[in-house]
């Protein structure tokens, strides 16, 4: 990869890092606290359907989480495996694609 | 002080294997000495490299009981396990034979992270004035003693993963001149430094500062760099 896309690439891993900071907390906050009277289905979507906050935050939240996951990856597979080259920087994409894909369809489905 | 110690080393290349030497023990003796005293006096087929043997030089880098470390500035007293001591020759760097390692591919990465000064200013110019306690100054100072031994580059996970990775050295000597207000090659060092196997490699485990012999900081030099870098991508200047 070209020195530019290597510094995009640090740059949206440190940026997504700061985002993921705080929603993870949020997230686990929001956790703790649904579960107290045990979890159901109908009391988790009592409080995300046709809530434009959550939606927001959970489309947020996933799309750091693409990013984030899939630089790590590209990261972790070149330097644990002799993986290398183009593939691996496509295979890293194809699963943050797939994390995006598939959690913002989950944010989605319990906004509506 | 009339012990001995028990001192494994490496001989031979890659596929050679440890060799135990019995060294008697003196007064503020360092691993250099016990080197040196196994050639002298026990093998004179082994090979090792020094030069100065007071820390000036750099060339006497060796793997102490599992650290690397300058051998002339360790005293045996200070590493010794149980009366015995191990000695292998640097990591991360292709071995030529007992404890001499090929340096080649660590000084070719100062190359190619730019770690050569280029001027901005000819002969005909007066002196750049430098104040010493501008930013930049005191950057480029608390990088600029490193005499380039090693023991960072052999210290480095992200080298032992990557072997194209630069290496704290070569990155840290970088860094001292994108702080040079005198030098113009920044534009091509910052796009040199950003590669795949450049800075943004860096884990921030800080093993480089852990073993530095000279209380370098090779990891924040990388950090800058990052900076740098990210700067000069937004500025459209990478």
């Amino acid at each position: 990869m070209t020195a530019r896309a290597e510094t995009w690439l640090w740059i949206i891993q440190r940026a997504t890092a700061a985002v993921l900071a705080l929603a993870v907390l949020i997230h686990i906050v929001t956790i703790v606290y649904a579960v107290r009277a045990g979890l159901s289905a109908p009391a988790v979507l009592a409080r995300t359907q046709g809530n434009l906050w959550w939606l927001g935050f959970y489309l947020v939240f996933v799309l750091a989480t693409a990013l984030h996951a899939g630089v790590g990856l590209r990261t972790i597979l070149r330097e644990l495996t002799p993986w290398r080259g183009s593939s691996v920087d496509g295979a890293s994409a194809c699963a943050s694609l797939f994390l995006l894909v598939a959690g913002w369809r989950a944010a989605i489905g319990l906004f509506a | 002080m009339s012990g001995t110690i028990e001192v494994a080393v490496w001989r031979g290349g890659a596929d050679g294997s440890l060799r135990l030497y019995e060294v008697p023990e003196q007064e503020s003796q360092t691993v250099l000495d016990v080197v040196t005293y196994i050639q002298r006096r026990l093998d004179p087929t082994l090979s090792y490299r020094f030069a100065c043997r007071v820390g000036m030089c750099g060339s006497c880098a060796m793997t102490v009981n599992g650290l690397a470390r300058w051998t002339c500035r360790t005293h045996v007293r200070n590493v010794v396990r149980r009366g015995k001591l191990e000695l292998r020759p640097l990591a991360n760097l292709p071995l030529i034979k007992d404890l001499v390692t090929d340096m080649t591919a660590f000084f070719e990465k100062w190359t190619r992270a730019k770690g050569a000064f280029v001027p901005a200013a000819d002969r005909l110019q007066d002196f750049a004035r430098v104040p010493p306690d501008s930013r930049a100054r005191q950057a480029a100072s608390a990088g600029i003693e490193c005499i380039g031994c090693g023991v960072c580059y052999a210290s480095c996970d992200v080298v032992s993963w990557n072997p194209g990775y630069l290496g704290p050295a070569a990155l840290n000597r970088a860094w001292t001149l994108v702080n040079d207000v005198r030098d113009a090659g920044n534009r091509e060092r910052l796009t040199a430094v950003a590669g795949d196997a450049g800075c943004h490699a860096c884990h921030s485990h800080r093993s480089c500062v852990e073993r530095c012999p000279k209380a370098l900081d090779p990891t924040g030099s990388i950090a800058g760099l990052k900076r740098a870098t990210a700067r000069a991508l937004l500025r459209r200047e990478l």
